[in-house]
C-alpha cells in the first residue's frame, strides 16, 4: 500500500485550491479566477520541468517551446475543424515526439548539454512561429474555438463559465500532481530518484540512466504540451510570445524556488508568481524579476528552499 | 549561381566563423576550469561591442576598445567572485560526501543563466533598445577590397586577424606560461593541482577574466559590420556553445576549426534553405554530431569520458 504521507500534500494542494473560489466569491473577487485559472496551466508546465530537473538533475530551456507546440498544433488543428480533442492528442503527441529525438541524442552525454541543446531548440521554434505565415507570424493565432470536454463543460474564456474552468484548470493540476507523486514510487520513479543521488551509483545498480533522463524529458515536454493547449483554447489565442526564451527561464525560476525536487511547492511558487506576473505587479521588471529569482535562490539556497514538510527521506532510507 | 556570389556566403561565412569560434573559446576556457557551462558568455560579446560604441565617442578607437574589454573583464572577474565562487563553496560545504567537483554544476550553471539576464537588463537600462554601431576600424562602410570579382569590407580582415591573434595568444600561454600551466592543471584535477600549491580558486577567477575579454574583444572587432545590440547574447552563446561541442568541449583547435566550418555551412545553406533557417541548420548539425560522435567532430572518446561534469 502506497504511505498516506507522500499525498499530503496534494491533500492540502486540494483544500487551498478549493477555498479559494469560495474566498473570491466572498469578496465578490471572481475576476481573480481568470488569472488564477492561466497561471494554473503555466504552473502545469512548471511542473513537468519540476520532474526533470529537482529529479533527473536535468536543465531545460526549451519547455516554453514545448508549451508553443502544444498550442500552436491543437490552435492550428482545431480552426481547421478538428474535433478539439483530436486537436490535443495529436499536439500532445507531437511534442512527445519532438522530446524524444531531441533527448535522445544528447541525454546520452554525461553533463548539462541539455540545457544548450534546448535553448537552442526553444530559439528555433520561437523562429519558426514568428515567420511562418501559416502560424500568425507575430500576431499568433486568434479565434481559436472552446475545448468541449464532454456535453456542457468546456475550456473557454467566458465570463460565466469562469468558475467552470477555474475548477477544470485545479481539478487537471491535481491529477497531474497526484501522477507525478505515483510516478516517483513506481519503477521508473525510483530509478529517477536514484539518479538524483548518484548517476554512477544508479547504472552500476542496473538503471538505466539515459533512458531514465529521457523518460523525464518526454514527460516534461508532455506537461507543457498539454498545459499550452488548454491555456490557447482557454484564452482563444496563441501567440509568439509564449514561445520565447523568457519563458523558458521563467519555469527554471519557479522550479528553483519551489525547491527544485519539490512538486507541491513547484505548484504553490508557479501559481503565484504567474499570478503576481499576471496582475502586472512586476511592471517592466517582469523578466529581470524572474532572473534576480535564479540567482537569489542558487545563491542562498542551491539546493532548494524546502515548502513542503519537513524531509522524510533518512527515514525513508533506513526502510 | 555564378562565382562572385558564392565567394559572397564564403566571405559571410568566415566573418561569422571567426566570431563563432572565438566564443566557442571562451565557453572552452571557462569549461575546462569549472565543468560550467557559462550562459553569460554571449553577454560579455554583447558588452564588448556597446562599451566600445560608448567608449568610442570620447576616445580614440584602439583606446575605446582596450576600455572596453579591461571593463569586460573586470565584470567577468566580479561575477565569479560575488556569485560563483561563493555558491560553489556553499555546495561543497554540504554535499562533501558525494563529492566530486561537478557536485554543483548544475546550480553553477543555472546561476549563470540569471546573471546573463542580469547583464542584459542592465545593458538595456544603459543603452536602450535600439542598435548601436561602431566605426569602421579602417575605410567607411563603402569601402570594399577585392578577390577576384568579389567584394568584401577590410573589416573582414580585422576580424580574422584579431581571431587568429586570440587563438595564438591564448594556446601560447596555455602551453608556455606558469599561469596557463596552472590552468591546465587545475582543469585536469583540482585536487591534485591544488596539492602543488596551485591556487585553484585564483585560477577559476582568471578563467572568467580570460572568456569575459576575448568575448568584449570579439563583440569590439565584430561590431562595425554585424552592428550590436542588447540582445544578442542568447543568439552567440547558443552559436558559440554549438561550435564548442561540435569540435568537442574543450579543445581550442577543434573550436576554431568548427567555427568556422559551421559559419560556411550556415551562410551556404541560404541557397537551400530560407535565411530564418540558418539558425535551425546550425541546431539540426549539432544534434546530428551528437548522436554520431558524442564526443564532438575531433574530441577523443577518452576525453569525452574523463570529463564528468
Amino acid at each position: 500500500m502506497m504511505k498516506i504521507r507522500a499525498y499530503i500534500p496534494l491533500f492540502i494542494f486540494i483544500f487551498i485550491s478549493a477555498l479559494i473560489p469560495v474566498l473570491t466569491g466572498m469578496f465578490q473577487a471572481n475576476f481573480f479566477l481568470t488569472q488564477l485559472t492561466m497561471s494554473a496551466y503555466y504552473a502545469l508546465a512548471a511542473l513537468g520541468l519540476c520532474l526533470l530537473l529537482g529529479y533527473a538533475g536535468q536543465i531545460s530551456l526549451g519547455q516554453a517551446g514545448f508549451f508553443a507546440i502544444g498550442g500552436y498544433m491543437s490552435a492550428m488543428l482545431s480552426k481547421a475543424g478538428l474535433d478539439p480533442r483530436l486537436a490535443f492528442i495529436a499536439a500532445v503527441l507531437a511534442a512527445a515526439l519532438t522530446a524524444f529525438l531531441i533527448g535522445m541524442p544528447v541525454l546520452r552525454l554525461k553533463g548539462h548539454y541539455l540545457a544548450m541543446a534546448t535553448l537552442g531548440f526553444g530559439v528555433v521554434i520561437e523562429k519558426v512561429v514568428r515567420g511562418l505565415p501559416v502560424l500568425g507570424g507575430a500576431d499568433g493565432l486568434p479565434n481559436v474555438p472552446a475545448f468541449t470536454i464532454i456535453g456542457a463543460l468546456r475550456i473557454t474564456g467566458g465570463k460565466s463559465e469562469r468558475l467552470a474552468n477555474y475548477l477544470i484548470a485545479f481539478v487537471i493540476l491535481a491529477v497531474c500532481l497526484t501522477l507525478m507523486i505515483n510516478l516517483l514510487s513506481s519503477r521508473s520513479g525510483r530509478a529517477l530518484r536514484a539518479l538524483h543521488g548518484n548517476e554512477e551509483a544508479a547504472a552500476a545498480m542496473g538503471v538505466n540512466t539515459a533512458r531514465a533522463k529521457l523518460v523525464a524529458f518526454v514527460i516534461a515536454a508532455v506537461c507543457a504540451a498539454v498545459a499550452g493547449s488548454l491555456l490557447t483554447h482557454f484564452n482563444g489565442s496563441i501567440g509568439p510570445g509564449e514561445a520565447g526564451t523568457m519563458k523558458s527561464i521563467r519555469y527554471l525560476s519557479i522550479v528553483a524556488v519551489g525547491g527544485l525536487s519539490n512538486f507541491t511547492g513547484t505548484l504553490a511558487v508557479g501559481i503565484l508568481l504567474n499570478f503576481l506576473s499576471l496582475r502586472g505587479v512586476f511592471g517592466i521588471y517582469d523578466d529581470a524579476v524572474f532572473g534576480a529569482i535564479l540567482v537569489v535562490v542558487m545563491l542562498l539556497a542551491p539546493n532548494g528552499f524546502s515548502l513542503s514538510l519537513p524531509k522524510r527521506r533518512k527515514k525513508e532510507g533506513v526502510k | 549561381m555564378n562565382i562572385d556570389i558564392l565567394a559572397q556566403y564564403l566571405f559571410s561565412g568566415l566573418i561569422y566563423g571567426s566570431i563563432y569560434a572565438v566564443i566557442a573559446l571562451g565557453f572552452n576556457i571557462v569549461y575546462n576550469a569549472t565543468g560550467i557551462i557559462n550562459f553569460a558568455q554571449g553577454e560579455f560579446v554583447m558588452l564588448g561591442g556597446l562599451l566600445t560604441h560608448s567608449f568610442s565617442a570620447v576616445l580614440p578607437l584602439p583606446l575605446a576598445i582596450l576600455t572596453a574589454v579591461a571593463i569586460t573583464a573586470a565584470v567577468g572577474g566580479l561575477l565569479e567572485l560575488v556569485f560563483i565562487r561563493n555558491i560553489g563553496k556553499l555546495i561543497r560545504g554540504k554535499g562533501s560526501v558525494s563529492g566530486g567537483s561537478g557536485g554543483g554544476v548544475m546550480q553553477l550553471t543555472i546561476m549563470t543563466i540569471g546573471l546573463s539576464i542580469g547583464l542584459r537588463e542592465i545593458a538595456l537600462k544603459i543603452w536602450g533598445e535600439q542598435v548601436q554601431t561602431v566605426a569602421f576600424f579602417s575605410g567607411t562602410e563603402s569601402s570594399s577590397l577585392s578577390i577576384g570579382g568579389a567584394h568584401f569590407s577590410p573589416q573582414l580582415l580585422w576580424i580574422m586577424g584579431a581571431a587568429a591573434l586570440i587563438f595564438l595568444l591564448l594556446t601560447g600561454f596555455f602551453k608556455y606560461t606558469l599561469s596557463g600551466q596552472a590552468m591546465r592543471a587545475c582543469s585536469a584535477s583540482r585536487t591534485g593541482s591544488r596539492i602543488c600549491g596551485i591556487k585553484a580558486e585564483a585560477m577559476v577567477t582568471f578563467s572568467f577574466i580570460l572568456a569575459a575579454a576575448i568575448g568584449a574583444a570579439a563583440g569590439a572587432v565584430t561590431a562595425p559590420l554585424t552592428q550590436t545590440h542588447y540582445a544578442i547574447g542568447t543568439g552567440l552563446a547558443i552559436k558559440g556553445f554549438t561550435v564548442a561541442v561540435f569540435g568537442g568541449l574543450g579543445n581550442s583547435g577543434a573550436a576554431v576549426a568548427s567555427g568556422f566550418i559551421l559559419g560556411i555551412i550556415e551562410s551556404f545553406s541560404i541557397i537551400i534553405f530560407p535565411e530564418a533557417f540558418k539558425d535551425v541548420v546550425s541546431i539540426v548539425l549539432l544534434l546530428a554530431v551528437l548522436f554520431a560522435r558524442p564526443s564532438g567532430l575531433f574530441g577523443s572518446r577518452e576525453a569525452g569520458r574523463l570529463k564528468e561534469f
